[in-house]
């Protein structure tokens, strides 16, 4: 196997070969390790990469798989969205407010990681404060797209897309608050899960917006995505709204057929807007699934655009609360030499926000200001109910939702910085998934001029099984999930 | 309803966010474009719904009252930007 | 004109649990700055509250001992400020579904009466941290082991009238509340602690004037001294034609006087919206009627049956219902003794002060309940008079065994032997001829007061152990000859 081989190497396939001695956790390791070396100059999607952890995590691995205590994970090199809180090691959402923080502790996702065995290489770029969908809000600088660098690798987790899309990685952790791993998961080519609100702690994870935000599992391939979300699930107690439900061996229903299964296709998310290419793309990927079995059924989902508007009031008025602890006392930035307590907050906030984050912070506080708060924040909350209830409706007839991830390729950057709505618009087809607390995924579903698109399957509540089996049906007859890019300097 | 620049000024200190002057009328603008996004949620028709304010109908689960947390200030204070004999540090404040 | 004060009271109750209210961190007053304050406490990034089910129970127990409406669904709401002993930015309190609603409260007051008052509602929150201002050159400390106590928010109407009554209403609060075993109580320690918000109208008026809030008055004393003081000011206020700014004072002790706290007078707009962190805390009626059950019993009924059961005064009867240790201290005594009046009396009387003079609570109390009982029955058949039984109790405090024990070692019988005290009156008369002449000389009226000589005499030469009826019925007898 090459380098690059192995790089892309599925973790499912990597596992194996751990488990019959045909390469070593440490030497995978050190694979990875070069390959982000020499090339993430060109792509800007990690921020720490903690080599020396990395390569210490990876002997005990091989140790453990040496006395017959593996997990399926332990061993396979990850990476963590910078989102995630990581003992001692720099934890920066990617905002100079907390450019040197160290936290003390893990987040629940990271320590149930390490606990399988994964080897954490580092930690990935981000929008700030994970508000973004383009990765251009970082303070450490925009993340290029390994399809085209010129072009951004969608947000927020774009760090995390574009490091599993390079080949940095097999596995990558990412957080959805209103797309934000399924849309670079499209922009990039890899198959990227956002699951059900309350699948998985968010304990140690810095909030954006408590009630929409979730964690998940950015891979190559659904059968991955399905082996990293099996260590990353379960309710925490210091996690009041993880959900105290069953956990299922998600690889274990993989192979069950999809016949019969009936996809609902929202009218609106078809509709005018959509490029017509990029509609033609997403036929042809149902059509495979018709081919599996499953029925194609027209649905509405009425309220898809006002989606945007509920989730611009929501998810801002939870962030303006979520962001106050960042006041320069206790931990993160403090400007230099605060003459009173108002000078520390406003200069400490001014300077260690950048201008997306503040712009957020200023609509939600506005939302819930003194006046505002019915017409703003209940109305969306009323309006949350009413899209949720849309997807209640349309559960009542399928089994699976689909349609487009994003509304387009990815863009080149600068293209929509100027204007923060088209920016919104990104996340059209994506956000409302987050308003209903429901599974999402995004699997490669062809390329247009070069840069791929996605399919997104969304599912009720709980139910990630039957997106995972439906992708992972979709990558059995497909080959967009193992199409790479080509990065500047290698032959493949 | 349109935004002034005095409002964003005013939303502005609640957040404990300084603008700068010569930017104020750029955020006003950016945010009024917002504010003509939001407003699409005045579409619906929302009488008798009753806010959600998280996705599930869950309710929440009690701890027992057990100490779990011993001192960690050294630990927890060794982020901190000021700290003097255990105390977080910030500039005076008179009440 | 004549003025009417209108008040009503915010009291912050800091819970007697173990833990903060939403994290593991020990809720203990005292330790050394921020040791008791975990990544929750601090509001680190990524950190999450839990609810602590024991909070949840005391909330409950309050309500169902005032009648109160408990939420069946209660939820938490961020209260969004910044401030230093804030670590989030915002409080998690209770603002749209308050965990105990609308309730009532009947205060007994000193003189006997009682006086009823409406509590709006009661809802749970965080304590704030501390700041310290006078450590640092021209920074503040601050200590975050408070942040995260978890406080019952207890509103009243604006049913007080005088601060009389907003007195008996902490003392009541405070009485049910430590008998609850919810909260210690400790004002000083900042456990209770008092906000007042006071207006005046002129008086027959319907109409509420312009208030101002009172913040965080700790002790009983300082609640009077605050709303005479501050009553004062807005009555010179307004007999001056002018208007009273709605506002927050903090009342000053040390200069008994009441000033506006400019940190708190930026306008505030707390953008209360519901707790995303946390979900709506569901309570079923079988957990309301369980908790119910094992209510103890409350001052209120405990002080109504003390007056029924062992015919004491409205007034003992408060006194003694108002503090658990108290009550079964006297139940104790009443019940080895049968002598309820005397016990009441001997709690309330030397038994008390000797508790204040050594500054110690009853349940520190070296008199057991038993011994103290077996002085009352001493008392009860005349072996011991009023005197001799308080040098008993003396005995008693001391340790020096039971009140039989010290009667007989210390030979302080009474004499109750009519032989023995006729021979000694007979001897006192023989040797004051004078003092008998002017006996008899005196009319009925005075003749009372002369034969308190003959008394003193008598008692002097028993050592006072001379019954003192029987003394004095022998006396009048032999005089009157």
């Amino acid at each position: 196997m090459t380098h690059t081989d192995l790089c892309y190497a599925s973790a499912t396939t990597l596992s194996g070969m751990l488990d019959n001695r045909d390469l070593s956790a440490v030497e995978l390791t050190e694979h990875c390790l070069a390959r982000i070396k020499r090339f993430d100059s060109q792509l800007n999607s990690v921020i720490t990469l903690t080599e020396e952890q990395a390569l210490v995590a990876a002997q005990a691995a091989d140790q453990r798989r040496a006395v017959g205590e593996a997990t399926p994970l332990t061993g396979i090199p990850l990476l963590h969205k910078d989102i995630f809180c990581t003992a001692g090691v720099k934890t920066t959402c990617a905002s100079r407010m907390l450019q040197e923080f160290k936290p003390p502790y893990d987040a629940t996702v990271v320590a149930k990681l390490s606990a399988a065995g994964a080897v954490t290489l580092g930690k990935t770029n981000m929008d700030e404060f994970a508000m973004g969908a383009s990765n251009e809000t970082s303070f450490f600088g925009a993340v290029a797209n390994p399809w085209d660098t010129t072009r951004v690798p969608g947000g927020s987790s774009g760090g995390s897309a574009a490091a599993v899309a390079a080949g940095f990685a097999p596995l990558s952790t990412g957080t959805d608050t209103g797309g934000s791993i399924r849309q670079p998961a499209a922009l990039c080519g890899i198959t990227g899960l956002k699951p059900t609100y309350g699948r998985i702690s968010r304990l140690g994870i810095i909030a954006f917006a408590s009630s929409l935000d979730q964690a998940g599992p950015m891979a190559r391939s659904a059968e991955d995505a399905a082996m990293m979300l099996n260590a990353m699930c379960g309710v925490d107690s210091g996690d009041s709204t993880s959900a105290d439900v069953s956990v299922p061996d998600f690889t274990a229903s993989l192979n069950r057929p999809i016949a019969g299964l009936r996809i609902g296709l929202p009218r609106e998310y078809f509709g005018g807007d959509l490029d017509p290419d990029l509609a033609a793309h997403i036929h042809k990927a149902l059509s495979e699934l018709e081919a599996e079995g499953a029925q194609l059924v027209d649905i509405d989902l009425p309220h898809t655009r006002q989606a945007i508007a509920t989730y611009y009031v929501i998810a801002p008025a939870e962030a303006s609360a979520n962001l106050s602890r960042y006041d320069g006392v206790r931990f993160g930035h403090r400007c230099d030499n605060p003459v009173d307590l108002m000078d520390l907050y406003e200069r400490s906030r001014s300077e260690g926000f950048g201008a997306e984050v503040q712009r957020r912070i200023l609509v939600g506080t506005y939302a819930l200001s003194a006046g505002f708060y019915d017409a703003y924040f209940k109305k969306a909350q009323q309006v949350r109910r009413v899209i949720s209830d849309d997807f209640q409706r349309a559960f009542s007839q399928v089994d699976v939702i689909a349609g487009p991830t994003a509304p387009s390729i990815a863009f080149h950057h600068g293209e929509k910085a100027a204007d923060p709505i088209a920016m919104y618009m990104e996340d059209v087809y994506t956000l409302s998934v987050n308003l209903a607390g429901l599974p999402g995924m995004s699997v490669p579903a062809g390329l247009i001029n070069g840069m791929p698109i996605g399919l997104q399957l969304i599912g009720r509540a709980f139910d990630e099984q039957t997106l995972l089996r439906a992708g992972h049906f979709f990558q059995q007859r497909t080959d967009w999930h193992t199409q790479r890019p080509t990065l500047a300097g290698t032959s493949s | 309803m349109s935004i002034t620049p005095a409002d964003i000024a005013q939303v502005a200190s609640l957040a404990r966010l300084k603008i700068p002057e010569d930017a104020l009328q750029d955020v006003t603008d950016r945010f009024g474009r917002i504010l003509e996004l939001v407003d699409e949620l005045q579409q619906v028709d929302t009488t008798g719904v009753d806010p959600m304010s998280n996705p599930h109908d869950m309710q929440q689960r009690l701890r027992a009252d057990e100490i779990t947390e011993t001192n960690a200030r050294e630990r927890l204070q060794s982020v901190a930007p000021a700290v003097d004999q255990g105390y977080f540090l910030v500039p005076r404040v008179i009440d | 004109m004549k003025w009417e004060q209108v008040m009503g009271l915010e009291v912050h109750l800091q819970l007697a649990t173990q833990t903060k209210i939403f994290s593991g961190a020990a809720n203990r007053f005292g330790a050394e700055p921020n040791r008791q304050a975990c990544a929750v406490d601090l509001g680190m990034p990524g950190m999450l509250p839990v609810v602590n089910e024991l909070a949840v129970k005391y909330a409950v127990m309050f309500g169902l001992s005032i009648d109160a409406a408990i939420g069946k669904r209660s939820v938490f709401d961020r209260k969004n400020y910044f401030y230093p002993d804030s670590p989030k930015g915002y409080q998690i309190s209770q603002f749209f579904e308050p965990i105990v609603g609308e309730g009532s409260f009947t205060i007994p007051m000193p003189d006997g009466s009682t006086f009823p008052i409406r509590i709006t509602r009661a809802h749970l929150e965080e304590d704030a941290g501390k700041s310290v201002h006078d450590a640092f050159a021209g920074q503040t400390g601050i200590d975050l082991n408070r942040a995260g106590t978890p406080l019952l928010e207890i509103v009243t109407e604006p049913d007080f009238r005088t601060a009389e009554q907003a007195v008996a209403y902490l003392k009541a609060l405070h009485s049910l509340v430590t008998t609850l075993g919810i909260s210690d109580g400790n004002m000083a320690e900042g456990s209770m602690r008092c906000d007042i918000n006071l207006s005046l109208r002129a008086e027959g008026s319907d109409e509420l004037g312009t208030r101002t809030e009172i913040k965080n008055v700790n002790s009983f004393r300082f609640v009077e001294r605050a709303i005479g003081v501050e009553a004062e000011r807005q009555r010179d206020i307004l007999e001056d034609g002018g208007r009273i700014v709605q506002e927050t004072r903090l009342y000053d002790a040390d200069n008994n006087e009441t000033r506006s706290m400019r940190s708190k007078e930026v306008a505030n707009d707390y953008r209360y919206f519901p707790e995303p962190d946390l979900l709506p805390i569901i309570i079923d009626e079988t957990y309301i009627e369980t908790l119910r059950a094992t209510l103890p019993e409350l001052p209120g009924p405990k002080r109504q049956r003390f007056v029924q059961h062992y015919a004491l005064s409205d007034y003992d009867a408060a006194l003694l219902a108002s503090e658990r240790t108290l009550a079964a201290y006297f139940e104790a005594v009443t019940a080895s003794c049968g002598e309820a009046k005397l016990a009441a009396n001997w709690i309330l009387g030397d038994l008390s002060a000797a508790l204040n003079r050594e500054d110690i609570g009853i349940n520190q109390c070296p008199v057991t309940p038993e011994a103290l009982a077996g002085l009352i029955l001493r008392i009860a058949d005349n072996t011991l008079s009023s005197k001799l039984a308080k040098q008993v109790f003396e005995g008693l405090w001391r340790g020096q065994g039971s009140a039989e024990d010290i009667i007989e070692a210390q030979g302080l019988e009474q004499v109750s032997d009519s032989g023995v005290l006729e021979a000694m009156i007979d001897e006192v008369i023989a040797n004051n001829p004078a003092q008998v002449v002017q006996y008899k000389a005196a009319d009925e009226g005075k003749r009372k007061k002369l034969s308190g000589f003959f008394v003193g005499q008598i008692m002097k030469a028993s050592k006072g152990q001379a019954n003192p009826q029987l003394l004095s019925t022998l006396l009048i007898k032999k005089l009157d000859r």
